[in-house]
């Protein structure tokens, strides 16, 4: 044979190296899609937040007018704020404190700030223009008034610096949300409202201050422009406690349950593809679930916090066993059988032991878990938490909102000019406290993590 | 409130108990001069149990029976041609209104005669019930503390006994889940058989067209209830978002795992964290204001006519939803492989991505395809971004750039808003998501079989 | 010079065993070198300042303790310590005289020359005509069917395990018993016809019987293949190897043929090893 095998180790290698070329290209190709794959998902989470962020900043600093009010004696025609007398019951006082309160919501607060108005601009306003000159301010700034004079009554017949909010529409107007060439049929405040908004903005009148009634107020219909968070934000703090104070507890012992003491046998496999098919459950369903037990059946009331902290617990449930389970795995069984070793019951051992070990873990998974339940916004719809609510709640079980399902409301308003940088204002304050959690829970991790 | 004192003086008695049995077992120690059985302070558990746990359950069965019980009783005081004459709904609501008076205060238009007469027969029963709780309470925390107290003996195995209850504490707990899912499906399928008494399923699981009409206090105009159009909407969607997150989320994971430098791996990791923690009302936003105008011009521009709501805003988004789900399940699973089936293709000569794609991913394919399956489930069963994006347009048509309508909104456009619980149009909800149950659970369950078998095989 | 158009010599490694006999083997010509090569994990240093040539068609076993450098060192020879991200190699390592770890070399060359062999059996979750076949489609070595199909026999016959898989070649290759799996990975490697073979203990996971048929195999391959073998079985070592090296704590203590090593060590520590004295 004419072919040695030295000749054919050769062909082989050239054989080989031809096809490299081509195969590192193929490589290379491949290396970019990938990085291409984590560029769009990086840039898809940068294009969100600049979205977010560039429309709802702005949100935060509200037009608001500077201008000195008179707390005209003749006007507030009010007796004296009463005061608890010596020997009165306190449903006598409230009595008569509500008929006070009664009397003063008569007065006619609105002709104090339309007064305050005509001077800062200067000018004696006619009956008919009253709208155009109303328009520059947000219509619950009465009682805004009215709540600053009842707190303080020595004000009366004194001049005094207010801050009042300025309506949604002149905000949009003065921040430029609006096209400002539009004809006058299509802008919302007439000529005459719109020039004094402007000239009031260049007097410094009208500032851009930063709105404190974005987390102080509630929700408003009538008056956009102090709708607020405060209900909602309550709404959602009565939910995390529910959540918090049932399905933690219930959560690590169902998964210590499960982990430690749990037989094998066909229930226990049971119980488990059932956890684990119910964290993939979509979470209307369990919008659905409150509705016709929780309501429907035991009867709880529409809209309060208490029905849908219990839906959320349901919900948030599994990702806590989960994740209690797989922390507890992660304790290496020489543990446990040092502690039965010396004599521990497996009681003793999992309390005393296991579960301090696991602790990192647990809490993390039900950051988590809570975080994922604060965001959660379609079962409480189900449960009438999308009601309008103009009140803080003061207990669980009275109506409220939540966070996010203010922000669903608010994405509906049809003042969108407006809307839309308050809903992405709420937004921002939604995921900051969501973010804050998961950083919470990530610094937990990195603090408390054990290799073993 | 008295609720609350109650509970709180029985705590107060149980803490009183357990230094009883704590002390009580020192006692009995020293006295006989002899090892107890169990450590002093689970004599006191033991004994803070007896004393508490009987009074607890009592007052849990009480407080929800007295309720029923006393309801039914006024409702037998009531003359009976008054409740004959009442629907369901106005009897719920006098009784309302008699509750209110009962308790002292007042109601729209004042009390009538009968209604203050059932209002104090109501408040009178309420106390008779009170006193008869807190008396039947005292009894059972008396009879479980003297019988636990004479218990306490070196033989008594109070450890035991107190570890017996503490894991049928747990076992309790874990029967949650077990109690959740019965709880979803009989709900389910209560309402929804009382929907399927108005509509046959054949129409509703058939109907191609999805009208229901809102209902007007007795109006017998009923719509049509198909589910086609909607259960096409759905997956029209979620086929949208599949398409959008499995590339995406998978090379995300392949790149992440095997080519990524450490540095980025550190930045990228968490980033995409994030964006799995984000709500889903938050996405849905984003589709509305940024994504939803953002493809009309760019149809504009290419010539075809986008909606700024659509099938392909709500799918797209969706699917950037989902990025981050398929990513982790996916590295998960990636990870898995056992590394000498890398070294193995690698020690052959083979490239990085020849390995990856013709050695890692195939070992991989039964984990991912689970991986693939759940994210399915996720997409379908998803809501906000759906309500907000998709356009409710519940209509069967193969467009993507025209809107749809899913299931899951559908349940939520049935449900919001003042309807009566009791007519079809809200009834459809329950099997509606009878519907989406059955069918995400169906996906998980083989999800799940498949993920765990994959697990098994390299384990 | 192009065989594939001879259709009478279908692969190349059918004909290359049948001339030569052991006896023959030419000693002097030097196939890998390595010289001062030193290895880094991290800041940890596993291999200090090596230098070894390993000649053609010889079979070279390296022994010493657990933790002593000698799998790393191994690894080495064909770059597979490159997927270990601390990983770091100084020092120069040669085959047929050009570094492996010169800057312009193609690791995936460099492993089709190199072939290895890892201490548990890790077929492809494939059939087993698929694992025999991955490596030359890889690398393009068979233009036709029929070339693979006898590139899959010749290198299941060289790997002594035709006879048993030959009517269930379509089935998964992980469904062999562990000493069919580590033959087939043999085969695997084999199958695109390296110059040097590397086994990590090919045979720690295997019985008695299993790593018997493996050590024959060893004997037959070394008649066209440079093997280099770690082993930590001394015995293996005294069986199948021309020559032994004694790794100590990352250092390459001693290394000459195997009849030397076991019988006439030139260390006191090589001399301790062997008889037993730690290990």
């Amino acid at each position: 044979m004419s072919i040695t095998i030295e000749q054919r180790r050769q062909h082989r290698l050239m054989t080989i190296e031809k096809s490299l070329a081509k195969r590192h290209r193929k490589e290379t190709r491949f290396r970019r899609v990938g990085l291409a794959a984590v560029t769009t998902g990086m840039a898809l989470v940068i294009i969100l937040f600049a979205s977010i962020l560039a429309r709802g900043v702005p949100a935060f600093w509200q037009s608001t007018v500077y201008t000195d009010v008179y707390f005209d004696p003749e006007v507030i025609q009010l007796d004296e704020k009463p005061r608890r007398e010596d020997g009165e019951t306190q449903l006598a006082f409230d009595e008569r404190y509500g008929a006070w309160l009664t009397q003063a919501s008569l007065i006619n607060w609105q002709s104090l700030i339309d007064n305050a108005m005509e001077d800062a601009l200067g000018v004696d306003v006619e009956s008919r223009q009253l709208r155009d000159l109303r328009a520059l301010l947000a219509s619950g700034e009465r009682f805004a008034l009215r709540d600053q004079f009842i707190e303080k009554p020595s004000l009366l017949g004194q001049t005094v610096e207010v801050k009042l909010l300025a309506s949604a529409n002149v905000d949009v107007w003065i921040k430029g949300n609006i096209d400002r060439s539009l004809p006058d049929a299509r802008q919302q405040l007439s000529p005459q409202t719109r020039e004094w908004a402007d000239r009031l903005s260049d007097e410094g009148i009208i500032e851009n201050a930063f709105s404190t009634s974005l987390f102080l107020n509630t929700d408003s219909r009538s008056s956009p422009a102090s709708a607020g968070l405060a209900g909602a934000f309550m709404g959602s703090l009565f939910m995390m406690m529910v959540v918090i104070l049932l399905s933690v507890p219930i959560g690590v012992a169902s998964a210590v349950y499960l982990e430690e003491f749990a037989p094998q046998n066909r229930l226990t496999d049971l119980i488990e593809i059932n956890i684990n098919n119910l964290a993939a459950v979509p979470s209307i369903v369990f919008g659905l679930l409150g509705a016709s037990i929780f309501i429907g059946y035991f009867g709880l009331p529409l809209s309060a916090p208490v029905v849908g902290g219990l839906v959320l617990t349901l919900m948030t449930l599994p990702t806590i066993i989960i994740t209690t389970r797989a922390s507890l795995r992660s304790i290496p069984p020489s543990i446990r059988q040092a502690a039965l070793g010396i004599g521990a019951s497996k009681v003793q051992t999992v309390f005393h032991h296991v579960l301090p070990l696991a602790l990192p873990g647990i809490l993390t998974g039900s950051i988590l878990g809570i975080a994922q339940a604060l965001g959660e916004t379609a079962p409480l719809l189900l449960i009438g938490m999308n009601a309008f609510v103009a009140n803080v709640p003061g207990t669980p079980l009275e109506q409220s909102t939540a966070l996010p399902v203010q922000i669903y409301l608010w994405q509906g308003n049809e003042l969108r000019n407006f809307f839309e940088a308050r809903t992405s204002a709420a937004i921002i304050v939604l995921l900051g406290l969501m973010l804050s959690l998961n950083a919470l829970a990530i610094w937990l991790r990195k603090k408390f993590e054990t290799r073993w | 409130m008295s609720n609350i004192a109650l509970i709180a003086t029985l705590l107060v008695i149980m803490a009183l108990a357990y230094h009883l049995g704590l002390t009580r077992s020192r006692a009995v120690a020293a006295e006989n001069d002899v090892r107890m059985h169990s450590r002093p302070g689970y004599y006191g558990v033991l004994v803070a149990l007896w004393c508490g746990l009987p009074a607890l359950v009592l007052f849990l069965l009480w407080s929800f029976l007295a309720p029923q019980l006393i309801e039914m009783l006024v409702t037998h005081q009531l003359p009976h041609e008054l409740v004959a004459s009442m629907s369901g709904r106005e009897l719920e609501t006098t009784l309302r209104r008699i509750s209110v008076l009962a308790e002292g205060r007042g109601v729209a238009g004042g009390g009538s005669a009968q209604e203050l007469a059932a209002a104090n027969h109501m408040a009178r029963l309420h106390t008779y019930e009170n006193l008869s709780l807190v008396a039947l309470m005292a009894v059972l925390v008396v009879a479980g503390l003297t019988y636990a107290k004479r218990h306490i003996s070196p033989q008594w195995r109070a450890r035991n006994q107190v570890e017996r209850v503490i894991t049928f504490a747990l076992a309790a707990c874990s029967a949650v889940a077990i109690f959740t899912t019965v709880g979803i499906v009989l709900s389910m399928l209560g309402e929804a058989l009382k929907f399927f008494s108005f509509i046959s399923p054949a129409e509703f699981f058939l109907g191609t067209t999805w009208n229901p009409r809102f209902n007007t206090a007795g109006s017998s105009a009923q719509g049509e209830f198909g589910l086609l159009p909607l259960l096409w909407g759905t997956m029209m969607v979620s086929a949208i978002a599949l398409l959008v997150a499995i590339p995406i989320g998978l090379m995300t994971a392949i790149y992440m795992a095997e080519y990524a430098p450490r540095w980025l791996r550190n930045i990228a990791k968490p980033v995409i964290e994030v964006l799995a923690g984000i709500p889903t009302i938050v996405y849905g936003f984003f589709a509305l204001i940024v994504i939803g105008p953002f493809l009309s011009s760019v149809g504009d521009v290419i010539g075809i006519n986008i909606r700024t709501t659509s099938a392909l805003t709500a799918g797209l988004v969706m699917g950037i939803m989902i990025i981050p789900f398929v990513s982790s399940l996916s590295d998960d699973i990636i990870t898995q492989v056992p590394k000498s089936l890398r070294d193995g293709a690698l020690g052959l000569g083979a490239t990085k991505s020849e390995t990856i794609r013709q050695v890692v991913l195939p070992a991989a394919l039964p984990g991912i395809v689970g991986a693939f399956l759940l994210a399915a489930s996720r997409a379908i069963g998803e809501t906000m971004i759906v309500v907000l994006a998709a356009g409710n347009n519940p209509v069967l048509h193969g467009n993507p750039f025209e809107a749809v309508s899913t299931i899951t909104v559908t349940i939520v456009n049935q449900l919001t808003g003042d309807m009566d619980f009791a007519s079809p149009q809200s009834l459809v909800a329950f099997a509606l998501g009878l519907t989406l149950f059955v069918i995400t659970l169906g996906l998980n369950v083989i999800a799940l079989v498949v993920v765990r078998k994959y697990r098994q095989q390299y384990e | 010079m192009n065989t594939s158009t001879q259709p009478n010599i279908p692969s190349p490694m059918v004909s290359v065993g049948n001339g030569e006999s052991r006896t023959s083997k030419a000693k002097d010509k030097v196939k890998m070198s390595a010289e001062n090569v030193e290895v880094f994990y991290g800041n940890a240093q596993a291999i200090n300042g090596i230098d070894l040539d390993i000649y053609e068609n010889e079979v070279m076993a390296f022994i010493g303790p657990s933790g002593c450098g000698k799998s790393t060192f191994l690894r080495c020879l064909n770059r597979m310590n490159d997927t270990i991200d601390i990983c770091r190699v100084e020092g120069r390592i040669t085959l047929d005289n050009n570094d492996i770890y010169a800057p312009d070399r193609d690791v995936v060359l460099l492993r089709a020359q190199v072939g290895i062999v890892f201490q548990k059996p890790n077929p492809f979750p494939k059939s087993i005509y698929e694992n025999i076949a991955y490596g030359p489609r890889l690398h393009g070595l068979a233009k036709r069917k029929a070339e693979l199909d006898d590139i899959v026999e010749s290198s299941l016959r060289r790997a002594g395990l035709w006879d048993e898989v030959k009517d269930r070649l379509d089935q998964p290759g992980t469904g062999l018993s562990g000493g069919q799996q580590q033959r087939l990975c043999i085969a695997r490697t084999v199958a695109v016809s390296p110059d040097v073979i590397l086994m990590d203990e090919p045979c720690s996971a295997l019985d008695p019987i299993a790593t018997a048929k493996i050590e024959q195999l060893i004997d037959e391959l070394s008649e066209s293949y440079t093997i280099v073998m770690v082993t930590h079985n001394m015995q293996q070592a005294a069986r199948v190897a021309d020559r032994t090296a004694f790794f100590h704590m990352g250092d390459l203590v001693e290394v000459d043929s195997t009849d030397t090593i076991f019988t006439n060590p030139r260390d006191q520590r090589t001399h301790d090893y062997i008889t037993g004295r730690f290990g």
